[in-house]
């Protein structure tokens, strides 16, 4: 087909490539992020990025290097406020908010036309040199590697925190180590997809394959598929029109989250619906139901001192 | 039945917490046997929660000696089950009622671990126990409290503990759900001879398989049979205020104290 003969082209061999390991990374990192409630830093990280990147283009340097130092200085600020923090998610977009003030401020100083600064902001999947292809696969299978030892811990300190410390799980430890995964993760894709649309990668898939599958591998397994086809979808769009790669795999992923998102509760109802007749089928309680009825019967009002809910 | 009490399983000796200026325990001493099935009651903020969290090593008393099975607390204790005070999970999580028990067999080792049937029939076997097969492949968001408590309850127990410490599993659930737990736990309690401490505000699900209860209040405690501890003056003189105890239709009620 005539649209496939753009792969012939390095660049557009290079995108493809950056992109697939950006889009593996980011499904899984994703994932956890879902599960620790930690999507609204999937947006903020990316933004304080970019000031990062602004910041080192004022100064000289190379932007990327901006980038991390910002964007893992977060991650590691967000690890100190905590899981239990009910005002996290606050606190993150005021950091956030800051540090895009003073990306606004950086570029303002700049008296040059800040191209590298945009590419940050927009992506620039088909600017991929080949050295950055390299870097980026192998940054990608170290954070990869790093995500499966981690793997049974980070699961089981994202559903039960409390549990998995009196178990021996290094709590504190694993929230960090995370936190600058993501942040190395958060680099890498904003190179790809830029800054704006980080999220779309990271939460999207990940989001979307929740929804569909109840087991945790296999909702990885599958927001891994769904971010790699985004990605590759998007490139081959773009490369055959004029609109830019971010356009199209934003609209794929919000194309697809969209009727997940809006039928889900038809498939999960109905499997809730037939757990309900299995349970009237096997039931199952012990004690007989005339005790059940005495006890109801019984006013319940009175109860031993420190019954205040 | 008859107890074999070659070594308690918990032994508390002199023990005083304190968190800044705050005392939550004050000199208690008890000690807990193998298979014992023991209620903890009190007020609120009595330090019930403080005396797990102390036992399972997540925190250090200012003074005192702590023993379980002979030795000082310590994380990663596979001796101890433990099931928090509860929280409702959310619906959305993609986790199966299966996975959260699993989590109890290997959830703190490293790598993303390999299905494996030995697995399996573990995991099938601890469902089964807490009755709770028929829901084993179900998200768990759409379980209600009293199945949630089950999983709970099983994944505490996959390590095979001689103590199970569970944080008030009776909150939260209608009477006919509580009265499920409590003959789950004391099933659990007598077949396995496990030692059980549960945290609970209503002693009456409980009154008829306890063999202790331990109350707290003011930083002090008390332990002992129901009708010993559970009476007027004994809990006057642990609250320093006066109680009444009244029993009525089978059921005790504590009047009085402060709440």
């Amino acid at each position: 087909m005539a649209i496939f003969t753009i792969l012939q082209y390095s660049f557009i061999q290079n995108a493809f490539l950056a992109g697939t390991c950006v889009a593996i990374i980011a499904a899984v990192a994703g994932y956890f992020m879902v599960i620790r409630g930690l999507t609204f830093a999937g947006h903020a990280l990316p933004n304080i990025g970019f000031a990062g990147a602004a910041g080192a283009v004022l100064l000289g340097i190379d932007p990327v290097i901006g980038l991390y130092i910002f964007t893992i200085g977060a991650s590691l600020g967000i690890a100190l406020l905590g899981r239990e923090a009910t005002e996290r998610d606050t606190s993150i977009g005021i950091i956030m908010t800051f540090a895009l003030g003073l990306g606004i401020l950086f570029l303002s100083l700049y008296s040059g036309y800040a191209e590298r600064v945009y590419s940050i902001l927009f992506g620039q999947v088909v600017g991929i040199s080949s050295a950055d292809v390299l870097i980026t696969a192998i940054s990608s299978i170290l954070t990869l590697g790093i995500l499966l030892v981690l793997f049974r811990p980070l699961l089981f300190s994202s559903f039960d925190p409390e549990v998995a410390e009196a178990r021996g799980v290094p709590i504190r430890f694993l929230a960090m180590t995370f936190l600058i995964l993501i942040a190395i993760t958060v680099s890498l894709s904003v190179q790809v997809v830029g800054a704006l649309l980080v999220f779309t990668l990271l939460i999207g898939p990940a989001a979307t394959a929740a929804r569909i599958v109840q087991r945790p591998l296999w909702a990885i397994i599958l927001a891994i598929i769904l971010g790699v086809s985004y990605t590759w979808l998007g490139i081959l769009f773009a490369a055959n029109s004029t609109w830019p790669v971010s356009f199209y795999i934003a609209t794929l992923s919000f194309g697809v989250y969209l009727p997940v998102r809006l039928l889900s509760p038809l498939w999960i109802g109905r499997r809730a619906r037939k757990l309900a007749i299995t349970r009237q089928n096997t039931s199952l309680s012990p004690g007989s139901p005339a005790e059940w009825e005495q006890s109801d019967s019984v006013p319940t009002t009175g109860r031993v001192p420190g019954s205040t809910r | 039945m008859a107890k074999v009490t070659q070594q308690p399983v918990i032994t508390l000796e002199h023990i005083r917490i304190q968190f800044g200026k705050r005392t939550i325990l004050e000199d208690v001493s008890l000690n807990v046997n193998e298979g014992e099935f023991i209620a903890v009651l009190g007020p609120n903020g009595a330090g019930k929660s403080t005396l797990l969290k102390l036992l399972l090593g997540m925190l250090k008393p200012q003074a005192g000696v702590v023993r379980v099975l002979g030795r000082s607390p310590r994380r990663g204790n596979d001796a101890i089950g433990y099931a928090p005070q509860h929280r409702n999970l959310e619906v959305d999580l993609a986790l199966r009622a299966r996975d959260v028990v699993g989590f109890g067999l290997d959830g703190n080792r490293w790598g993303p671990g390999l299905p494996s049937h030995k697995r399996n029939a573990i995991i099938d076997k601890a469902l089964l126990e807490v009755d709770a097969s028929a829901f084993a492949d179900a998200p768990i968001g759409q379980l209600s409290g009293g199945e949630q408590q089950r999983l709970l309850i099983a994944q505490a127990l996959l390590t095979n503990p001689r103590l199970l410490l569970l944080d008030e599993p009776l909150a939260n659930l209608d009477i006919s759900h509580e009265q499920e737990i409590v003959a789950l736990v004391d099933k659990v309690c007598r077949s396995r001879n496990v030692a059980v401490m549960l945290v609970t505000h209503d002693i009456n699900p409980l009154l008829p398989v306890v063999d202790r209860v331990l109350y707290m209040a003011n930083g002090h405690t008390t332990i002992g049979t129901t009708n010993e501890v559970i009476t007027s003056s004994t809990l006057t003189r642990l609250y320093g205020t006066p109680v009444e105890v009244i029993q009525a239709l089978g059921r005790v009620f504590v009047v009085g104290a402060e709440t």
